[in-house]
């Protein structure tokens, strides 16, 4: 059972990575080539800083997803503590039946009908370019803003209700009742919520696709690559964002795994 | 004081709220008054009418958006089962391993196929050294399907195994105590205890399958059409064919709801089944 288990674990894994084997591989291709391997060479990698559209590229994938992760995961905090309040039922259900929608969604609906909202906007201030910078935010903060409301609400279903009401009974404000007991409380699901949304938005194609005019993020810069001929800078620049991924991921495991060992070291201590 | 408090932190989802309407309901009706009107904004049902010349782009999505979903379901649920046995601390590494892909861009991880199945790829290079004809494996409906199945899996992999390794020990123990057999504890107790992992995965793969556009167009060639190519292909003619486009994707959303709808009820689902990774 125990080598079964691992076999088919590793046949899974296996399948997961040979395309990632293989774009590693090819970036380190001497050739202008991802499909023949005619030697190996780092030229991709060298010439990747002189690369400027794939530069920028990377640099608009950042800075939108750093804005919109902060923007949604704000919001998102402050509107998962306001449905938790809110007393009809038929309100909750509205306002959570809405925030489920951009997750349902297919990505292209999503993607088409914002556009379709800007473009008019657009129309209506006459603006010369409908699409741009701003348009890609606003989308992005909207399909991450469920996200960091479901990973808030639980949390928030987990809070003891008695805890802020006995703070302010000693004297807190609603304010500094939120920000020493509530907030504290909800900080995984917080943290859970910006992850996803920085790493949903990194991710993101489609609905950048429609909505990014010539704000073009790296995965809409790849696309239009993939159109024409990939050449292996584009492996080489995933290649390294793999590995930086890699590492962190490894890294919060370890810190993981010790702040565990510690708390048991505690526990029995206690 | 009470009442005072609880106000003060119902008007703060208003920000929400607000961005919720303009940015999700309002694009929503936009996009049905684009579809119920021809260019001059006249009302008409010609673009709905589409659907016609549509029709087996819509049936190819579906078909193969379903067996996608089936091949994932009978992959991930083996693979999360197995990665419940483990050590628990080399359970959350083969997790985030499996995770990490979704870091990368899956327009890169999907190219790379190409180079594996193509005529002179990877596969038949290595049949070949073994003196056997090559395989037509790229731009055949096989590689589009696989190409779903491998950008989608781990959204099937993550909320089964997070149901799982949840799953009480002491019932499986009961059940054996209770004369099941393997295929009986599986079938009466693992499976149902599971079913709202496999139904988000469900939902998790089947959408984004159904409408792609871009595995269909680097896995499938120019042959298979499916209906996330038709919606972007009208969408980069221009302005003029919007209104064609949002009848499609219109149609799209209804559809998906429809499939939603039909598994739900076959699932017979009783519990939250909301479950995100």
């Amino acid at each position: 059972m125990k080598i079964l288990s691992r076999l088919y674990i590793s046949l899974i894994l296996f399948f997961l990575y040979a395309p990632v084997a293989v774009m590693i591989i090819f970036s380190f291709n001497s050739a202008r080539s991802v499909w023949r391997f005619a030697g190996f060479s780092l030229d991709w990698y060298t010439g990747l800083f002189s690369d400027t559209a794939m530069l920028t590229a990377l640099q608009h994938t950042l800075i939108i997803a750093v804005l919109s992760a902060i923007i949604s995961t704000v919001l998102g905090t402050a509107a998962a503590v306001g449905i938790m309040a809110l007393r009809k039922k038929i309100t909750k259900s509205i306002v959570m039946t809405t925030t489920n929608i951009p997750m349902m969604n297919a990505d292209i609906v999503t993607g088409i009908s914002l556009m379709l909202l800007f473009i008019f906007f657009g129309k209506i201030i006459g603006a010369r370019e409908s699409l741009g910078f701003v348009t890609v935010l606003i989308a992005h903060i909207t399909f991450n803003l469920p996200y960091v409301i479901l990973s808030v609400i639980p949390k928030l279903k987990q809070t003891d209700s008695h805890l802020p009401e006995a703070a302010l009974d000693l004297g807190c404000t609603p304010l500094q009742a939120f920000f020493k007991v509530v907030l504290p409380s909800i900080s995984t699901g917080i943290a859970t919520g910006f992850i996803m949304a920085f790493t949903l938005s990194l991710d993101d194609f489609v609905i950048s696709y429609f909505t990014c005019g010539h704000y073009q993020t790296l995965p809409i810069v790849i696309f239009n690559m993939t159109k024409k001929s990939v050449t292996p800078d584009a492996y080489a620049l995933s290649t390294i964002i793999f590995v930086v991924v890699f590492v962190l991921l490894i890294f919060y495991n370890m810190l993981q795994n010790k702040g565990e060992s510690k708390n048991n070291k505690k526990f029995k201590e206690v | 004081m009470k009442n005072k408090t609880s106000f003060g932190s119902r008007i703060i989802a208003a920000p929400y709220i607000v961005w919720s309407a303009i940015f999700i309901i309002v694009p929503l009706l936009i996009m049905i008054y684009f579809a119920l009107t021809d260019q001059n904004g006249v009302f008409t049902i010609a673009n709905i009418a589409q659907i016609g010349k549509y029709k087996k782009a819509f049936g190819i999505s579906i078909l193969y958006a379903a067996i996608a979903t089936v091949i994932t379901l009978l992959l991930a649920y083996p693979m999360a089962y197995f990665m419940t046995k483990i050590k628990i601390s080399s359970q959350r590494m083969i997790l985030l391993i499996v995770m990490l892909p979704m870091w990368m861009n899956f327009l890169i991880r999907t190219y790379s196929w190409i180079t594996i199945l193509a005529n002179t790829g990877l596969i038949n290079t290595f049949l070949g050294k073994l003196g056997i004809a090559p395989l037509r494996l790229i731009n055949t409906p096989g590689a589009v399907i696989l190409g779903m199945v491998y950008d989608f899996i781990p959204y099937m992999i993550l909320p089964i195994y997070s149901v799982m390794s949840k799953l009480d020990k002491s019932l499986l123990e009961a059940a054996e105590d209770l004369g099941s057999n393997s295929f009986s504890k599986f079938r009466r107790v693992i499976l149902p205890l599971t079913r709202s992992g496999i139904i988000s995965g469900i939902t998790m793969v089947f959408v984004p399958s159904v409408s792609t556009f871009y595995i269909s167009q680097k896995l499938g060639g120019n042959k298979t059409m499916l209906i996330g190519d038709a919606i972007e292909y009208l969408y980069n003619l221009g302005p003029s064919y919007y209104n064609v486009a949002s009848a499609l994707s219109l149609i799209l959303m209804l559809m998906i709801l429809i499939c939603l709808a039909i598994m739900n009820k076959f699932s017979g689902d009783d519990e939250d089944g909301g479950v995100i990774l």
